[in-house]
């Protein structure tokens, strides 16, 4: 059945209002006011004694609608128990100011490209200007730790370095464990071939001392930590957490900022000794149950395979990654505005950004140590 | 205002709530009546905030009943308590809207989720709403991080208006705005509960507002609510509650409200 039933009634129009008319009814009843003919004139007489539970929304669509054709002098009447609501919304029609419409842009096709091309570079600009700054700031902290050591915050550290260190040394072992065995066992197929099973040795304990035991527990660190530092110090902008440290005079990125990137640069190093240590445990275990290799004799092939700058050239990284990681997390979580949405999108734009950071830094590594013969 | 004999709106009986130890309600009793605006006090920690998020079935009390319109949200099927939901609107002390959809998208998100109907319908139910609690139409496309205290609360109340409820919960409408904005939001309270037939339960604890709106007043002492008008409630003797309408601000608001001519409803 149709919502809206027009008959003629003379010169004048009759408009039955019939059927369910309430919010559930909105679709069709906001279609078949839109097919109402424009052109009428005289009277319009509505009749609602057929029209069931009307809700305020059909009545406002239609009321609005009468509103535009009485434009042409059609005169409108309620009649057969009308909602009480129309008196209301007749009221807010009339009430209803003319709102300009904002003219669509202009810009079109190769102008616009360029216009977007300008804005974004413009955005880089001021986004690296932003993170310069922001090392700026960290550094200025640790400048005046110098001077007053209470800047530093040793319980928040060390709460920090709990956080991100002592609770990843689980999931760190365990990885750094498994991937190692991986790279054994493919190493073991491929070099059996040629009979130089012993040098799977050389494989692993050079791998993961130089590459994999830094890299891998850089890239967990980046999920669990770099996503946290970012949630949780977005969270403390969204609550005004943040401007409150600041209208009492300290200074957010002293409390919240240097204390976890200072924490990750002491436990990133230290977890990854615990990934080395477990990465070669994994080889040596592998290379025991699948290669026949002793341990005795794996420790003395590990000794010769190693050179003495070998651990440290891996080790050494730890502490540039934990920076990269840490003030990623820190400058995301701070540039966090008005909405939950941000929070997921710069919490997200971290932990992207922080592990490409981490790969990056290490291929300059890799060409640094090449160079220079490390 | 006549004794309404109707069945009630909300009826809680015997509502027992605990936090471990600590019992918040013991016995808690309270009826709404249909087309009542019906105020909730107490001091901070004595429950409102549980009694009203127990009502809306998003806590489950540990003793007691709660029923709206005769049902219990508690026992009802999934069907039925969507059905019991949708018949409400609630605003929330903070507002509550979602902060990654702009005002307009919040008042819709309701009508969208729940009724299928085109953009053009929604945009225009999203206008009529922000009509409604007198926001003007540029709020819409603003983001709620954009407004100011008073239009979060509106448009919070657009929001729950959207369903079109003829049951409206209120949690501390007034807080957080100063006196020009807390009255005219009462002033639009009374509007819309005239012209849309509402019943309210609102939680405040803005004297001025309770004067000016609320027909009756539930208190809640030690753990049970004592129920009765405001004028009963001037001359209860129980210590809490006659310090609380008879402190400087109590009588300051009875006062403001005689000389405004009073409550509205007498």
């Amino acid at each position: 059945m149709n919502a809206l039933a027009l008959e003629r009634d003379g010169g004048d129009w009759r408009l039955h209002l019939q059927g369910d008319w309430s919010l559930a009814g909105m679709a069709q009843i906001d279609e078949e006011i839109g097919a109402l003919p424009g052109d009428m004139s005289g009277t319009l007489v509505c009749d609602w004694s057929r029209a069931r539970a009307p809700g305020i929304g059909p009545v406002w669509a239609l009321v609005t609608r009468l509103a535009q054709l009485s434009g042409t002098g059609l005169q409108v009447r309620h009649v057969g128990g009308a909602p009480h609501t129309v008196a209301l919304l007749q009221k807010l029609e009339l009430e209803r100011a003319d709102v300009p419409s904002v003219p669509a842009s202009a810009e079109r096709g190769v102008r616009r490209a360029i216009g977007a091309l300008g804005r974004w570079a413009v955005m880089q600009g001021i986004e690296a200007r932003g993170v310069l700054g922001f090392f700026g700031r960290i550094a200025t902290v640790l400048g005046h730790a110098v001077s007053r050591p209470g800047a530093l915050r040793v319980p928040s550290i060390a709460r920090h370095i709990y956080e991100t260190g002592i609770t990843a040394i689980p999931i760190v072992s365990l990885i750094a464990f498994l991937i190692s065995v991986v790279v054994a066992y493919l190493g073991a197929q491929q070099l059996s071939k040629f009979g130089a099973d012993i040098f799977v040795v050389d494989l692993v304990t050079i791998g993961v001392l130089r590459e994999m035991g830094v890299l891998l527990t850089a890239i967990i660190v980046a999920g669990r930590s770099g996503s946290a530092f970012a949630a949780e110090i977005g969270f403390m902008q969204l609550n005004e957490e943040t401007d409150a440290l600041r209208a009492m005079g300290m200074n957010p990125v002293e409390l919240l900022v240097v204390p976890r990137v200072l924490a990750l640069i002491i436990a990133l190093p230290l977890l990854t000794v615990i990934a080395d240590a477990m990465g070669l445990a994994g080889g040596g275990l592998l290379s025991l149950l699948e290669l026949h290799i002793p341990l005795a004799q794996f420790s003395v092939r590990l000794r010769e395979a190693l050179s003495p700058t070998t651990f440290w050239a891996g080790l050494i990284k730890a502490p540039v990654f934990a920076l990269l990681i840490g003030m990623v997390g820190a400058y995301r979580g701070m540039q966090v505005r008005e909405s939950a949405r941000e929070l997921g999108r710069l919490t997200t734009m971290a932990v992207v950004q922080s592990i490409f950071l981490v790969i990056l830094a290490d291929a300059l590594f890799a060409v640094l140590f090449q160079k220079i013969d490390f | 205002m006549a004794e309404s004999t109707a069945e009630p709106v909300v009826r809680v009986r015997g509502l027992i709530s605990r936090f471990g130890a600590q019992v918040v309600h013991d016995g808690l009793d309270l009826e709404v009546r249909p087309n009542e605006i019906f105020g909730i006090v107490g001091g901070s920690g004595s429950g409102k905030s549980v009694l009203l998020r127990t009502i809306l079935g998003l806590r489950r009390p540990q003793g007691g009943s709660v029923e709206v319109y005769g049902r219990d949200i508690h026992r009802l099927a999934r069907a039925e308590r969507l059905a019991l939901v949708r018949s409400w609107g609630v605003t929330f002390q903070t507002g509550a809207l979602i902060s990654s959809l702009s005002v307009a998208q919040n008042v819709q998100l309701p009508l969208r989720e729940y009724y299928p109907m085109p953009e053009y319908a929604l945009d225009q139910l999203a206008e009529l709403n922000l009509r409604l609690v007198g926001l003007p139409p540029d709020a819409a496309s603003k983001y709620p991080a954009q407004l100011s205290g008073g239009m979060v609360k509106r448009a919070a109340l657009a929001r729950a208006l959207s369903l079109e409820p003829k049951l409206l919960f209120l949690d501390e409408p007034t807080s957080g705005l100063d006196p020009i904005s807390a009255a005219a939001f009462d002033e639009l309270l009374l509007y819309l509960h005239s012209e849309l037939k509402l019943t309210v339960v609102m939680i405040t604890h803005d004297l001025d507002s309770l004067f000016r709106t609320c027909h009756r007043v539930g208190v809640i002492v030690d753990g049970r609510m004592v129920t009765g008008t405001l004028a009963g409630m001037m001359d209860n003797p129980q210590p809490w509650i006659h310090s609380y309408f008879h402190g400087p601000r109590g009588r300051a608001a009875e006062r403001a409200a005689q000389m405004d001519g009073g409550n509205p409803h007498g």
